[in-house]
């Protein structure tokens, strides 16, 4: 019996174990998307029948009066605007930074490099919370508590997206590509511009969208540096959420508002995005 | 990938004879460019780490040895007094403690079932990019909306948990004020949302490992669990460690959870069950008591080194095998 027919028959006994697989994998997928689904159901009700025994399991009729109300206690369209253009710039900027950082990295020689690369990593392992105290402070000196450039400028660019960008280009970019480009009389910058730029969009466009999503959803700094009146999405959320304690019929309605429309992007795009994150792990 | 050559190269206009003097010119100019260059390229996330990064990381060291609140405009150096009464405030204690059970709570059984999670995936499955996806569905949720989302299923009187007890017959728990309870249920948050991206991040490295040890081990009768056991975890262990570590640095870090889940009272529970350090942070940073917030943040820093530290030894020692 050669090797290959044992590896076949083993399969095929373990067809039981591939069964209980599969049923493990539906009921994480199932919890997965209970607590997003259960929130719709409570969204689209009032607050009466979340007394009901047993609870409500199926959505109800009333999702549009509870947005009105979303709308009606906190400024939810200007959070919106807010969180996209905030989310918009950062995500662009580090596409863009960190392309270059990582075009860089990858590709030039220059002294210090494997230092500063290494030094780039490391930055990753500071908890940024430990610096609260004096980025807010500074940005008192700047005048810029209550706006947002406290959120965008410090987060023009980051480790892992330098990180990120350094790994893809290193593998996918062609070295000959670069030296062609020598030869025709390019500069660096030339050569960014015309070869890397191109050669970088699908892993700049993973890393954009994970940015997109991360910054939009952080929560901490925004609360600590904006105000309710000029919010972004998760500050006005967390006022729907601590101010009205007792209404959680508005309070997952907004959650539910201020959530779908990454669920959306992301039921759209989520394979190329954890196609990202599995290439950007996979040297952890 | 992208490995055509653009278009816009041929627009480059070619070489030009030129004379010595330009010759030299544009020598020295393409030194420059190949020299200098790079470091134009990486400096704006060096210039940025350093305004927004590393000079409040010692800025806020500096801060901790003075007594600095914001509502006088002196600043007296005390040198390690906040450091003295810090050591001395049981509330620290009781934030530490706290911060420590919810970061075991969440962090090891979150962990073990994201191995398990990503050896389930890392075989030929139908339906393998919708499973993915579910995964990290709790991951692009925020972390508001996980919040009043599980505040609500977690509810004492009306919260779906307690109704499924119900059925069974067990009595309704008031989840947010046991310390133990409270601390499950902000567990329960923590690992929904970063399971999965866990998961995800195991089989990335799982996917690397050479398919011949696999089949090697079933013709040998190895069992899918001895396979994981003794091929799978030792082949992956550097990833581990790198997910041991983060998870170390942000369960030392939980705010948003204890914060939410208290509806806002910030010193998590009326009776600090569930108050983080970072909570405590934040409590004495809206007393505007910013020299004891920067002690408490810095002692934050030594614990999570100390944390990621032996975390990193024990994972290095505890799965030996073929790495």
């Amino acid at each position: 019996m050669s090797a290959h027919t044992a590896v076949a028959a083993a399969r095929r006994s373990g067809s039981a174990a591939r069964r209980l697989t599969y049923l493990t994998l539906t009921a994480v997928a199932f919890f997965s998307m209970l607590p997003l689904y259960y929130s719709i159901v409570v969204a689209s009700r009032d607050n009466a029948a979340l007394a009901d025994v047993p609870p409500p399991l199926i959505p109800g009729g009333n999702f549009f009066a509870n947005v009105a109300r979303v709308f009606d206690t906190v400024p939810f369209a200007l959070a919106m605007l807010n969180s996209v253009i905030v989310s918009g710039s950062v995500a662009l900027a580090v596409m863009f930074f960190s392309t270059l950082a990582g075009f860089a990295f990858a590709k030039l020689r220059f002294r210090g490099r494997n230092a500063l690369l290494l030094l780039t990593v490391a930055t990753m392992m500071v908890p940024t919370q430990l610096g609260i105290i004096p980025l807010y402070m500074l940005m008192v000196k700047l005048e810029w508590t209550g706006t947002m450039y406290a959120l965008i400028v410090p987060a023009l660019v980051n480790a892992f997206g330098v990180f990120f960008m350094t790994q893809y280009l290193s593998r996918a970019l062609p070295t000959e590509l670069l030296e062609a480009g020598r030869v025709d009389g390019c500069s660096t910058w030339g050569l960014f511009w015309h070869v890397v730029l191109p050669a970088a969009r699908p892993a700049a466009a993973v890393l954009g969208m994970l940015t997109f999503m991360s910054v939009w959803n952080d929560y901490f700094w925004p609360l600590v540096v904006l105000t309710p009146e000029d919010p972004t999405v998760q500050v006005a959320l967390s006022t729907l959420a601590s101010g009205y304690v007792n209404d959680y019929v508005l309070g997952l309605a907004g959650t539910t508002l201020g959530t779908l429309p990454l669920v959306i992007v992301f039921a759209l795009l989520g394979k190329q995005i954890i196609g990202g994150i599995m290439q950007g792990a996979v040297k952890g | 990938m992208a490995t055509r050559a653009p278009d816009r190269l041929a627009a480059v206009p070619p070489n030009r004879p030129v004379g010595p003097r330009r010759r030299l010119r544009r020598h020295l100019v393409h030194q420059l460019d190949v020299k200098g260059s790079p470091y134009a390229y990486v400096a704006p996330f060096f210039l940025l780490f350093s305004a927004f990064g590393l000079f409040p990381l010692a800025y806020t060291a500096w801060v901790s040895l003075h007594e600095w609140t914001l509502l006088q405009d002196e600043h007296p150096f005390v040198g390690l007094e906040n450091f003295r009464t810090l050591l001395a405030d049981d509330y620290f204690w009781n934030a530490t403690f706290n911060t420590l059970s919810i970061g075991v709570l969440s962090t090891a059984p979150q962990l073990l079932l994201a191995i398990w999670l990503a050896h389930l995936l890392n075989r030929p499955l139908r339906a393998q990019t919708f499973f993915r996806i579910t995964l990290l569905l709790p991951n692009v949720t925020s972390v508001v909306a996980v919040v009043v989302i599980f505040s609500q299923l977690f509810g004492r009187d009306f919260g779906m948990i307690n109704w499924v007890f119900s059925l069974v017959g067990v009595d309704g728990v008031a989840w947010n004020e046991g310390v133990l309870s409270s601390h499950f249920a902000i567990s329960t948050m923590i690992m929904w949302r970063w399971t999965g991206y866990n998961a995800l991040i195991f089989l990335a490295a799982m996917q690397a490992v050479p398919r011949e040890l696999y089949e090697a081990a079933t013709i040998d009768g190895a069992s899918g669990m001895t396979q994981l056991r003794k091929i799978t975890i030792p082949m992956i262990k550097p990833t581990i460690i790198f997910v041991v570590i983060t998870s170390t640095i942000g369960a030392m870090q939980i705010l948003a959870e204890p914060l939410l889940f208290s509806s806002y009272i910030i010193t998590g529970g009326v009776d600090r069950q569930y108050q983080t350090l970072s909570l405590f942070i934040y409590e004495n940073f809206t007393k505007l008591d910013f020299g004891y917030a920067s002690a408490i943040s810095w002692m934050m820093f030594v614990f999570i080194v100390v944390v990621a530290g032996i975390n990193y030894l024990l994972t290095r020692r505890g799965k030996g095998g073929l790495a």
